[in-house]
């Protein structure tokens, strides 16, 4: 029977879950013992695991992702979580340098079974240094994976794949989605290597993640009022990125639009659209369009907040504008 | 004062056994032949790419790395040939890896810099000056929570406590926020970690006076509450007595220790390097303080040494560098359709 859960809920059974299956699983952080973490992610797991395994950080992104980076070389499966993406900016060099080199750089010697989790994105009038969505630069980098669950489901399942997975793993949980409800089912597995069809459709494709998913949905509904079919392609795992599904969906919609909260230069959305390019040009009715944070640091006021992301509307019309019925 | 005084040479009695106290110099030699073929080597265009030599701070290495046991770890920077080579890891594969073969101890794909071996616990060759001290930091961090047992087995091992993780560093890298977040985290954690601080004097061309508002280092280590040792690491005698007394104290307290040790380096920063930073009479000047010669002048006062002996060290030394560069010769070079391999573990490896 699945089960209703919010967003935090499911990583927080995931968690729970991981911590008491492995002995070499704990969890570190700016506050995620005694507080119970940021975003209440980890309430409780202190009682329950104690200060040894839901273990408090200094504000040091850098010396504790460093030590979890060692703290994993050392046989330990330690999940790190970073309070936002922006403070992640400070642990560059231990996640980039050193997690996602260390084995190639060794010949093969050493792997980083880390998992580091962070949240991202905009849209809580948090402004400039809280709001960003770096996902796109850590897709970047050979030797890392890079998650975006963007359901309850995967919020619940993708954590225990990447404990299972020898190499750095990066999980990004949109902000906006905590309390987001979904259905989870009783024995959770999902994979960490496909992008999934969210939404089927003929006449278009909408490709996204993590908390642009919400709103690519909530486009389709619309613009299946006005006649027009579109597909939701939930990518799920940033890198590496499934190809097959982007390709199989826009092979049959014959046009696509990516949805990126990234900034539209040198995004996510345009590595995306360079693929589809270079695989499926000759299928395309339209030319490809995406719809990304405007260039700008995040904007206080709300208006401009809003008028600063991906909304959407401004999928609708760029669906439109595709199509040709552009009102 | 006359910028180009040095303290005066280490002198004094050495108070090891003849095997023991041979065995220090012979560790000093091995590096010293291997690091000057390896400037050689890179003047002939067989080693490119950055070339870090140790010369000038062997007794740092050689006094310190005895005094660990098998199970210990071992983080580095970029100059590590030296380290690496004392900890085990076959001259062969070092000079392999330094030649980009796939005989070598990171399979080419490291070079100088990035010299690993899973086997002896030897985490690098970091290439990022502060990068090794989370690490460090880190694998303490798992060897506590996971109470692996001491490196060497036996029923008394309370008594002989628990395994550590040395991590040498420049002092350059005491002005990173790494150094600084790594001492708080553990001597906050109270972590097994031997912080071993070789102060070379000039991180790259910058002098210490020129980069630390506080020159003392062991005053800022001592700041994160941690005990600390001030060392001579020009003289192998004392560098050895006091890491084996440090290590102890790291085993059996579980708790950091950081070590300063005061040495110089005789080469460039690396084989870019033109030297304009600092006056040939002062690297001069330190040279009266080598380690190797006047460790031998020791030994040889003493009675352990004849020159006999000496020749002959220096003679098994530069036998098995020129091995290393026969075995780096005919070693291979990886196929190109391997490229990609490496970035992730595969299924089914270690």
């Amino acid at each position: 029977m699945p089960r209703r859960l919010s967003y935090r809920e499911a990583l927080r059974e995931a968690l729970r879950e991981a911590l008491l299956a492995d002995p070499r699983v704990f969890l570190m952080g700016e506050d995620v013992g005694r507080y119970g973490g940021t975003y209440a992610v980890s309430k409780g797991l202190l009682e329950e695991f104690g200060p040894e395994r839901i273990r408090d950080t200094p504000l040091s992104e850098l010396g504790f992702v460093g030590a979890g980076v060692g703290a994993a070389l050392g046989g330990m499966r330690p999940i790190v979580e970073i309070m936002t993406v922006n403070f992640s900016l400070l642990a560059l060099d231990p996640i980039v340098n050193t997690a996602a080199m260390l084995r190639h750089m060794s010949g093969g010697q050493f792997s980083v079974p880390i998992v580091i989790r962070m949240a991202t994105g905009a849209g809580r009038q948090v402004a400039a240094q809280h709001s960003n969505s770096f996902e796109g630069w850590y897709a970047h980098v050979p030797g890392l994976r890079v998650l975006s669950p963007a359901t309850a489901e995967d919020a619940r399942g993708m954590l225990a794949a990447a404990l299972a997975d020898p190499d750095p793993v990066l999980i990004f949980e949109h902000a906006q989605l905590y309390n987001l409800e979904g259905d989870v089912p009783d024995h959770t597995v999902v994979d960490t290597c496909s992008a999934r069809v969210r939404l089927a459709g003929t006449d278009v494709s909408l490709i996204t993640f993590g908390g642009c998913l919400p709103k690519a949905i909530q486009a389709a509904e619309q613009l299946a009022m006005l006649g027009i079919s579109a597909e939701v392609i939930d990518l799920r795992v940033l890198r590496p990125l499934d190809d097959a599904t982007v390709m199989t969906s826009v092979r049959k919609c014959r046009r696509a639009v990516v949805i990126d909260e990234g900034w539209r230069t040198g995004s996510l959305a345009a590595e995306v659209m360079a693929r589809i390019s270079e695989q499926a040009f000759f299928d395309l009715d339209a030319p490809l369009a995406r719809v990304c944070s405007e260039e700008v640091p995040i904007p206080y006021a709300r208006h401009m907040e809003e008028a600063a992301l991906p909304q959407a509307s401004k999928i609708v019309a760029a669906v439109q504008a595709l199509l040709g019925s552009a009102p | 004062m006359n910028a180009f005084q040095v303290p005066a040479p280490p002198t004094g009695p050495v108070p090891w056994d003849k095997a023991f106290a041979l065995a220090r110099l012979s560790d000093m030699l091995r590096i010293r032949r291997m690091e000057e073929k390896a400037a050689e080597l890179y003047g002939q265009q067989k080693i490119r790419g950055f070339l870090h030599l140790y010369i000038g701070e062997e007794a740092v290495a050689s006094g310190a790395l005895c005094a660990l046991r098998a199970g210990d770890n071992v983080v580095c920077t970029y100059r590590e040939h030296g380290h690496a080579l004392l900890r085990g890891v076959a001259m062969n594969a070092i000079m392999a890896e330094m030649y980009g073969k796939q005989e070598g101890c990171s399979r080419g794909r490291g070079g100088s810099m990035h010299l690993f071996d899973r086997a002896t616990h030897f985490y690098g060759g970091q290439g990022i000056v502060g990068g090794g001290l989370p690490l460090a930091t880190g694998l303490a961090l798992a060897d506590k929570m996971s109470k692996r047992p001491g490196a060497v087995s036996n029923p008394f091992e309370k008594r002989e406590g628990g395994p550590l993780t040395a991590c040498f560093f420049g002092e350059g890298a005491m002005a990173e926020g790494a150094f600084h977040e790594s001492m708080n985290l553990a001597a906050l954690w109270q972590l097994p970690v031997l912080f071993c601080c070789e102060n070379n004097l000039y991180a790259m061309g910058t002098a210490l006076a020129r980069s630390e508002s506080q020159t003392d280092l062991c005053r800022k280590a001592a700041s994160y509450g941690m005990t600390t040792e001030r060392v001579d690491g020009m003289d192998v005698v004392a560098v050895h007595e006091v890491v084996k007394r440090a290590a102890h104290q790291v085993r059996h307290d579980a708790r950091p220790v950081f070590m300063e040790l005061q040495t110089f380096r005789f080469r460039a920063h690396s084989m870019f390097d033109p030297e304009l930073y600092r006056d040939k009479q002062e690297v001069e000047a330190w040279k009266t303080r080598g380690p190797i010669h006047t460790y031998t002048a020791r030994l040889k006062s003493q009675g352990l040494l004849s020159e006999t002996e000496f020749l002959a060290l220096d003679a098994a030394a530069q036998a098995e560098v020129d091995a290393a560069v026969a075995f780096a010769e005919a070693g291979t070079w990886e196929p190109v359709e391997d490229l990609l391999r490496d970035v992730t573990t595969p299924q089914g490896a270690p």
